[in-house]
């Protein structure tokens, strides 16, 4: 047993040689690995760069977070990754091999921003949507339907109505849905962002307990900063027009988090960073102009 | 604030509140308000419209007539302008209740005559309806072709082409219920189609994603996606569909010479000036409308109660 040898690099460009080690035979391959990956929109008034050579890695078992204001292309970035956009150039691989190849084989689960829930399926069958799509026999279907709904503490409310439960729980049931086919890697787009503080604090939770005790490597896209912080084992900080990697930050807070631990000097020091590095990257795009 | 509006207490009656309460709060008592109107106005307008010929029947027996005997006269005509609703109501009493129903004078049977095409059109024109929307959401050919012949069909009057799909298909051998439900069909498929395009298309961009994710294939994104949010849009347009339908059989009727059917009655009964038929026969088109209406609306209800009924 050895650790992948990078767990996060932002690579710059004169680095990216130091990433033809990540795809070595001997070394399992990363979960996410892109290589000057852009992304340009065409648009009415010209071209729109969302993505600019974005160079990264991620290794199995990783909770990397990416944040910055928005219109960063964090959201594109994971779509890029989920296979919903195609870049416009450079490369990426997911799970060793293209993105679509990835989407194919069902090996990400996504949770968006809304729930997404089918207003018409109780809970149980939300949850069941992934699954009945795969095929999979309904006695199967049942049992890793109520596995997933009790991983999200939601197992008195199988035969509930999405209308019947709260946003937070609504929440909880796509997070299920997203889980209930064992991805190895879980896509999560400002899952939280709608939430109120309190909600958001104990879904924090729920998830952080989640992703250790299992397999899944996690790329959660989100606004904020203490949630990037206690939730990840690396925070991406990215800056908009052109969307770009301003940093790549460690985040080596001990692996039991509690929510407590917001308060101490080593998270208050990450988040200070994090804050550094979001003003770096905003000064990217509006220079010294002004004033 | 705190709530003070808190109910008074009342003493609980084994019946509820009482009739009264109960139609002030309900919709039932200004529906019958509404009703009492119209059948008073109805009355008026008779004695208004019956007056002249009645007048003039008076005089050339050179009677002495007071306003009450205008009145009686006018309301109690063989062959008035305009029967009142106690004739009305009394021609289909004895059309219906104290006729047998396979007597060719009673109005159930013509009524069942006029719905059963009202229905095989209903049903024909529904799934066509729905036919061509799916066509229209999955086949970009379709999508722009069809919808201008769509709506050019519903600018054409039906009154205009009936008799021409009646002799049409007469020549073909095809009579009896097939042509009007044949018109039926051409009337109720419109607002199905209009409302299924829009109900197909209707699944939020994010739902469409996530089906994506899955790497759902065409069929798996129309059974469990675009079809169920269709359903919402379903309903009512077939309540405008089965209206339709039912026009479609009576118009059906009319320039067939046909023998049955509430149409067929309307025609017979203007020919011989028999208003007090005609009018009987509007009630129970009216009637059926509403019962056709009653049945959808259930079926809408039960399907929302399966969907988990928000209320």
């Amino acid at each position: 047993m050895h650790a992948p040898p990078t767990v996060v690099d932002k690579v710059s460009d004169t680095m990216a040689s130091d990433h033809h080690d990540l795809t070595r035979k001997d070394v399992p391959h990363p979960a996410v690995a892109a290589e000057n990956l852009s992304l340009v929109f065409p648009a009415a008034d010209g071209p729109v760069t969302a993505l600019d050579r974005i160079d990264l890695a991620i290794a199995r078992h990783d909770f990397v977070s990416l944040i910055g204001p928005s219109g960063c292309g964090k959201t594109t970035l994971l779509r890029v990754v989920a296979d919903l956009v195609k870049p416009t150039a450079g490369t990426i691989t997911v799970d060793g091999g293209t993105p679509e190849q990835a989407r194919l084989d069902r090996s990400y689960g996504y949770v968006f921003q809304a729930p997404a829930l089918y207003p018409w399926r109780n809970v149980r069958r939300n949850v069941e949507l992934p699954l009945e799509i795969m095929g999979l026999p309904a006695a199967d279907r049942r049992d890793r339907a109520a596995r997933a709904l009790a991983t999200v503490g939601l197992d008195g409310f199988a035969g509930k109505f999405p209308w019947q439960l709260s946003g937070g729980m609504q929440q909880r049931v796509s997070i299920a849905r997203a889980l209930g086919f064992e991805p190895d890697l879980l896509l999560m787009d400002e899952p939280f962002g709608a939430l109120d503080e309190i909600t958001r604090d104990n879904l924090n939770l729920h998830l952080h307990a989640l992703w250790k005790q299992s397999r899944l490597t996690v790329i959660f896209v989100t606004h904020s900063i203490p949630e990037a912080v206690f939730l990840s084992t690396h925070i991406v900080v990215m800056s908009p027009r052109p969307g770009r990697i301003v940093e790549v930050i460690d985040c080596d807070l001990p692996r039991d988090r509690v929510l407590d631990m917001r308060e101490s000097p080593a998270f208050l020091k990450i988040a200070h960073r994090v804050r550094e590095g979001l003003r770096a990257g905003h000064s990217y795009d509006a220079p010294v102009a002004g004033r | 604030m705190t709530e003070t509006a808190t109910a008074p207490p009342r003493i609980a009656s084994a019946f509820g509140p009482g009739i009264a309460a109960r139609l002030a709060r309900g919709r039932t008592l200004p529906i019958l308000a509404v009703l009492a109107g119209l059948v008073a106005v109805w009355f008026a307008a008779a004695v208004y419209l019956n007056a002249p010929r009645t007048i003039e029947g008076f005089e050339r027996q050179a009677l002495d007539w007071t306003f009450g005997d205008l009145v009686d006269a006018t309301w109690s005509m063989d062959r008035p302008v305009l029967p009142t609703p106690a004739q009305v109501f009394a021609d289909i009493w004895a059309n219906t209740v104290e006729r047998s129903v396979t007597s060719r004078r009673s109005l159930v049977f013509h009524g069942w005559v006029t719905l059963s095409s009202t229905l095989v059109g209903f049903v024909l024109g529904s799934a066509l309806g729905i036919l061509i929307a799916v066509g229209m959401v999955h086949v970009r050919t379709l999508d722009r072709s069809l919808m201008p012949w769509v709506i050019a069909s519903q600018a054409v009057p039906i009154l205009a082409i009936a008799p021409m799909i009646v002799v049409v298909l007469g020549n073909l051998g095809l009579t009896g219920v097939v042509p009007k439900a044949i018109i039926s069909a051409y009337l109720s498929f419109f607002p199905v189609t209009i409302g299924m395009v829009k109900g197909l298309r209707a699944p939020d961009p994010l739902q469409l994603d996530l089906l994506r994710t899955y790497s759902a294939s065409r069929a798996q994104v129309f059974w469990t996606l675009r079809w169920p949010t269709s359903v919402d849009f379903l309903f009512p347009s077939l309540k405008v569909a089965i209206a339709l339908a039912l026009v479609g059989a009576i118009v059906g009727e009319l320039p067939t010479g046909a023998q049955a059917g509430l149409g067929a009655r309307l025609l017979t009964g203007s020919y011989y000036g028999q208003t007090v038929q005609m009018w009987s026969a509007l009630m129970m088109c009216a009637v059926l409308a509403l019962l056709c209406i009653l049945a959808v609306t259930v079926a809408e209800k039960a399907v929302h109660a399966s969907r988990g009924g928000r209320p």
